[in-house]
């Protein structure tokens, strides 16, 4: 049990590649922070860092308050799994759970006591006689988590662990990933450039992109208020829509007018916090679940109407998506199974205005 | 069974009984792979079963090679005090030239392992040197340095206040002369070997290693070395072969001496048997080790062959 603290940390590679451009972060006892970001935006760097397996160019990582910069990765007692799960696949199932016990000195029984429990908690018990070779990928999957788990560990890290899974054992593996969290309560470190995967694992959700850090939040708070067009971009499937607009006032209300015109009012609780962009270009940002069709929705404050002509409709069983470009942009919206869309027939729907962003596009922040 | 089934419809209204039957036997894909390899095995035949059998058939004759004797010219080996000091001494000698080329090339292995790749090549070139340069000519190099009135290894000893040494004068120097050559012409070999088995080892399980808690060490211990038994395995079994089977060094360097002391199977098969006229008894003995290293391999390679089907 133990938290970890993250100081003004760069990384910088050998011909100057800056993978970490100085993050801060604070990672509490027994928190599941998950780090998500695009390809190559410093994630794993950022683990392994963690886990001593890379240098720290500047800056400083504490794990329980001790600063860890020069601790070796063996005396550091963290646990991880790797993508490719890294499991020796000249030991057995049980060797190569027991081996950083054995290395530790453990003694016979309790390996054994630890090894067989982790096999119950990941029902893998059947399996602890075979080689890693004669396993699936689920299977190993699992046994390098066991591996993670008989250590006990101050802190586990997970790089990428269910991307070499397919998408029904990935869904899986993940709800057993937070069930055996919800069971042993270790502090964990997990990445992933899955959206859907840190939002449903994460107690905190910390969004990366070229080396630093958009936002560090819990799930609902990156999903309801990002801070940034790249986090309202990348948390949220289908992806947000942004379409360029200017902010109008006109007596004392305050619209949100798209190039052709249409004219959306802001909801009166949040001109005040436009106000002092009246007049400019801005970015609209609406998610496609907040675009619907106007005969599904019943009238409240802060819908407004406006009128789509589909281009692609996708009927994806509970619901359907449809898409349609403009100002070469692309609009998704979300609709109602039940509402006949056609492509080229326009459909008459509304914007929740309540859950819009605005972004300004010259800093790229929510405003 | 279904393809030969088509085949023999297609073929079947058209041929008579016969020939169909015939004509499905070439059809037969294992007729035709057996077809296609009967080149191979017999160069197979011709290069090595038939010397082989030859020497055996040689090996059973007496010294005129008009009688058969069964295993009486090994009976005779094993009585003659000689034979089995070239026993004892061809054991210690390719026991402890290939322990110490296995040593020094995983040691090598693992240096050149840690330099960068750009600069690795050139290590890697001139460390292959002393096997690529033909046995024959590196070993009279050293025999010019061993050299008892010119030895420059001497003269660097003296050089530097040690005594000179009777390299080649003396049984017990010139046992160890014949093992130095020997390491320092197979080294590489193993070098090579091992960096090939050292480069297959994922990063990943080292850096599990780490985590798991190994030192370095341990890291050696639990993950390279058993990652590369395979390879270490196969590797000491043909080197300990070639080296059973060495000549050249020893005929250059000692060719024996002195008196008979440092001579291994094969050159002392070169002197029964050519030297000294006696063919069947030098066939004898150049086939002595034949049984226990066919019985070493026969193990070592199932060995591999199961951790392969266990690991890979
Ligand atoms: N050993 C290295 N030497 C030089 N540059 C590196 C090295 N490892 C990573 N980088 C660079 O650092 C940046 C961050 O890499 P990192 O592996 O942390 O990305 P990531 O967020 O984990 O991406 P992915 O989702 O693809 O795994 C990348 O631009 C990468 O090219
Ligand atoms: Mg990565």
């Amino acid at each position: 049990m133990a938290q970890v603290n993250i100081k003004k940390v760069v990384k910088e590679y050998e011909g100057g590649v800056q993978a970490v451009k100085g993050i801060d972060l604070d990672i509490g006892d027994k928190e599941f922070v998950v780090l998500v970001g695009p390809s190559g935006c410093g994630k794993s760097t950022t683990l392994r860092m963690i886990a001593g397996l890379e240098e720290i160019t500047s800056g400083a990582i504490e794990i329980d308050g001790n600063i860890v910069n020069d601790v070796p990765p063996r005396d550091r007692d963290i646990a991880m799994v790797f993508q490719n799960y890294a499991l020796y696949p000249h030991m057995s199932v049980y060797d190569n759970m027991a081996f950083g016990l054995m290395l530790r000195k453990f003694p016979r029984e309790e390996i054994r006591r630890r090894v067989e429990n982790a096999a119950r908690i990941l029902d893998i018990g059947p399996l602890l006689e075979r080689k890693p070779k004669a396993l699936s990928g689920g299977q190993r999957q699992r046994v390098a988590m066991g591996r993670a788990i008989v250590r006990d560990p101050k802190v586990f890290l997970f790089d990428e662990p269910l991307s070499n899974l397919d998408a029904k054992l990935r869904v899986q593996m993940r709800t057993e990933i937070k069930k055996v969290h919800q069971t042993v309560k270790t502090t964990t470190v997990y990445v992933t450039h899955d959206q859907v995967e840190a939002m449903t694992l994460a107690d905190r959700v910390v969004v990366m992109n070229h080396g630093i850090i958009e936002q560090v939040g819990p799930p609902q708070v990156l999903y309801h208020s990002p801070a940034t067009k790249f986090v309202a971009g990348f948390i949220g499937s289908p992806a947000m829509n942004f379409i360029p607009a200017r902010l109008e006032q006109a007596s004392g209300a305050l619209n949100v007018r798209l190039s052709d015109g249409a004219l959306l009012p802001v909801p009166a609780d949040r001109t005040a916090r436009y106000a002092g962009h009246a007049g400019r270009e801005v970015l609209f940002g609406i998610r496609p679940e907040h675009l619907t069709a106007a005969s599904q929705m019943e009238a409240r404050p802060g819908l407004a109407p406006l009128s789509l002509t589909p281009e692609v409709v996708e009927p994806l069983g509970a619901e359907t998506l449809f898409y349609c470009w403009r100002d070469g942009g692309e609009i998704c919206a979300k609709i109602d199974p039940g509402v006949a869309a056609a492509p080229g027939v326009p459909l008459a729907m509304t914007a929740d205005m309540n859950r819009m962003h605005i972004i300004d596009p010259a800093t790229d922040k929510v405003l | 069974m279904a393809l030969d089934a088509t085949t023999a419809l297609a073929g079947g209204p058209m041929t008579p009984a016969g020939g169909g039957t015939l004509r499905r036997l070439a059809r037969r894909r294992s007729t035709i792979a057996f077809l296609m390899t009967l080149p191979l095995i017999a160069v197979i035949a011709g290069l090595v079963a038939y010397p082989a059998g030859y020497a055996i058939y040689l090996a059973t004759l007496n010294r005129r090679m008009t009688g058969f004797i069964g295993l009486g010219n090994f009976e005779i080996l094993l009585e003659s005090e000689t034979f089995r000091m070239v026993i004892w001494q061809s054991c210690f000698f390719a026991v402890t030239a290939v322990i110490l080329k296995a040593l020094f090339g995983f040691w090598l292995a693992s240096m050149l392992h840690h330099i960068p790749t750009k600069g690795q090549r050139i290590w890697r070139g001139m460390l292959l040197l002393p096997w690529v340069v033909p046995p024959a000519l590196s070993t009279l190099g050293w025999w010019w340095m061993f050299d008892p009135s010119y030895s420059s290894i001497n003269w660097v000893l003296t050089a530097i206040g040690g005594p000179a040494i009777p390299w080649l004068g003396e049984p017990w120097w010139a046992r160890v002369s014949v093992i130095l050559v020997n390491v320092w012409a197979g080294t590489p070999f193993f070098m090579i070997m091992y960096l090939a088995a050292l480069k297959s080892v994922p990063d990943q399980l080292y850096e599990a290693a780490a985590i798991d808690g190994a030192t370095g060490w341990q890291g050696l211990r639990y993950v390279t070395l058993p990652m590369m038994r395979n390879i270490i395995s196969i590797t000491v079994l043909f080197s300990l072969i070639v080296t059973f089977a060495n000549y050249d060094i020893v005929r250059v360097l000692t060719n024996g001496g002195p008196r008979d002391l440092t001579h291994v199977f094969a050159s002392y098969a070169f002197q029964v048997g050519i030297l000294s006229g006696n063919i069947p008894r030098g066939a004898a003995v150049s086939l002595f080790m034949f049984p226990i290293l066919a019985g070493i391999a026969f193990f070592v390679l199932r060995g591999v062959t199961q951790r392969n089907k266990e690991m890979a």
